[in-house]
């Protein structure tokens, strides 16, 4: 990873009639990073998504691709991404190839003689002349991954490129994800709606909320910051609370429901553990959150609620 | 460019919503052209039988080319609407299918990817248009053979045989022409909506109620009429008058032109601004 930035962008916002999409966004891809686009259903990130592929018109800021400009260097920059957005939808009446084909002839290079091998990095290359009409959404999607890579594109985003597909087919596109990254050096903006996706393939992420930035950074920083939130769970809570109040141990302890939230750093947990059970006091469960994750979940479930 | 354009044909080639209107034609024409066959010589009769006191007839009178000019006259008020099958779906059918997500995120131009779809629609318009005239005269000079053209307009003219053919030929033409202007019509509806359907209903209730405004003689009505450009779709009728009105033809086919690339302007206005949400 170097730290050429190859996708910018400075305040981008949009408005629906009143409502605003997305509002001063403020994104930094670097060459190299699996860039984890996270979010709660409907914050924003598919609309993002589309102004970086230039399907809508940012209402304010601007995108940059490679340095330049989207409004006024579309086509140069298109040229060098490749991309998903939502649902994979093809021509249905024509085989996986013919649309590959199509989009192949969109490009102008010779990206058409990519077309097997793509086929071949997702796994399509028996069922290739079959019309996508007979395709279930597993294959569909991995079209949809395989149509993002013709032309061999420095930066490829992808719009929840897991969802709807079975464990088996989220692991297989993680992997393939993950290859793309290692072995073809491509740049990887992914957007998904699961930290836990985020956080096994992404190095880098930013996190958006009702259209707005959050938070964005490294994965393994973003996870580590700040204290860690641990739960102990044990029948005698007032006796451990003694224990943990005069071990120092952590800078925060109460009580929620029959569990103890005390506030501490990670590399403590074990200690605190042994403290416990040494003073007699059985721990049954010692769980410790993630700020970021609770975080994250909070936002999560608030959005579901309303 | 030439990609780009071919495929668009491809894909309209192989949907299959693309035949409905081929198939119209194909069970129309000679549907009408065999019951006119074995209606047989009590149509010419009948027909004739005011001419006769009159004019001496002589030859074949109900031949291929007389055939065909009915058949245009009948069938004029319909083939826009098959026109419009094929041509609202041009921009309206990506949206559908979401398929605009995978076309304009390619680094190709929107005017270019619109201007493929628009010579598209043209094409398909005169596909559909030229199968309809050798499946009309084709048919009809194999049943009925051939002979000078009659017409019973507002005068009554005979067109000679050696000229009934081009003049046929350049009434399909100027047919065409007119359904172009239908077709871009078609076309810009199709360019504000994701559903196939709504260009079709669209244009046909504008051709429908320009034609009742057209033909109610009420003053208002009258002096709008020149504005409309359901006015001059029957251009391709001045093919049977004598002589040809060559000035009106030609006024007629600049309106409908302009009329056409007015069309297309305000659809590549919208095209290219449009946010794509499909």
């Amino acid at each position: 990873m170097d730290d050429t930035i190859v996708l910018r962008t400075y305040g981008l916002a949009k408005r629906y009639r009143r409502r605003w999409a997305v509002r001063n966004l403020d994104l930094n891809v670097r060459r190299g990073e699996v860039f984890g686009f996270l979010g709660p259903n409907g914050a924003g990130k598919s609309t993002t998504i589309r102004m970086l592929l230039s399907l809508i018109r940012p209402t304010e800021g601007r995108v940059e691709l490679f340095g330049n400009p989207l409004t006024r260097r579309r086509r140069a920059g298109l040229r060098r991404i490749g991309g998903l957005v939502e649902r994979p939808d093809f021509y249905l009446y024509l085989s996986a190839r013919r649309n590959l084909e199509i989009i192949a002839s969109l490009r102008g290079d010779n990206s058409a003689s990519d077309i097997n091998p793509v086929l071949e990095t997702v796994g399509l290359s028996t069922r290739a002349h079959d019309k996508v009409k007979t395709y279930s959404h597993g294959m569909k999607q991995r079209l949809g991954i395989a149509q993002a890579l013709l032309g061999s594109p420095e930066l490829i985003i992808l719009d929840e490129p897991t969802s709807g597909l079975d464990p088996q087919g989220i692991k297989e596109v993680r992997e393939l994800i993950q290859r793309l990254s290692r072995e073809g050096r491509m740049t990887i903006f992914l957007s998904s709606h699961l930290l836990s996706e985020i956080e096994q393939t992404a190095t880098s992420m930013a996190i958006i909320n009702q259209g707005r930035l959050v938070v964005q950074g490294r994965v393994t920083e973003l996870l580590a910051s700040g204290e860690n939130i641990v739960r102990i769970e044990t029948p005698m809570v007032d006796n451990a609370l003694a224990v943990i109040a005069s071990s120092g141990l952590a800078t925060s302890a109460h009580v929620v429901g029959s569990m103890i939230e005390c506030s501490m750093p990670r590399e403590r947990v074990a200690d605190m553990n042994r403290l416990l059970v040494q003073a007699n006091i059985p721990v049954h469960a010692l769980v410790p959150k993630r700020s970021l994750e609770e975080f994250f979940l909070s936002i999560t479930e608030g959005a579901s609620d309303k | 460019m030439k990609t780009i354009l071919g495929n668009e044909i491809l894909k309209t080639s192989f949907k299959w919503r693309s035949y409905i209107s081929f198939l119209a034609i194909a069970a129309v024409v000679p549907l009408v052209e065999i019951a006119l066959k074995l209606q047989g010589t009590n149509m010419e009769r009948g027909m004739m039988r005011g001419l006769s006191q009159d004019f001496l007839l002589l030859g074949n009178i109900v031949n291929g080319y007389f055939v065909t000019q009915m058949i245009m006259n009948a069938l004029w008020i319909h083939v826009p609407f098959l026109v419009t099958l094929g041509a609202g779906d041009q921009l309206a059918g990506e949206a559908t299918a979401g398929t605009f997500r995978l076309l304009l995120t390619r680094p190709a131009s929107r005017s270019r990817i619109l201007l493929a779809k628009y010579a598209t629609t043209l094409l398909y318009a005169l596909a559909l248009v030229a199968f309809m005239a050798v499946l009309t005269v084709g048919l009809g000079v194999v049943l009925f053979g051939t002979g000078d053209l009659l017409i019973f307009g507002r005068t009554f003219v005979v067109v000679a045989e050696s000229e009934a053919l081009w003049r046929i030929g350049v009434a399909f033409a100027l047919a065409t022409w007119g359904m172009w202007t239908v077709a871009s019509l078609a076309f810009l509806f199709s360019s504000l909506v994701e559903n196939g359907i709504g260009p079709l209903i669209g244009t046909m209730a504008v051709i429908i109620v320009f034609y009742i405004v057209s033909n109610v003689p009420a003053d208002l009505f009258t002096a709008i009429k020149p504005y409309l450009f359901t006015s001059y779709l029957d251009l391709w009728q001045k093919m049977f008058e004598d002589p040809i009105p060559w000035n009106e033809v030609l006024h007629s086919v600049y309106i409908l032109g302009a009329f056409s690339i007015g069309f297309y302007a305000v659809t590549w206005y919208i095209f290219l601004r449009k946010d794509i949400l499909s």
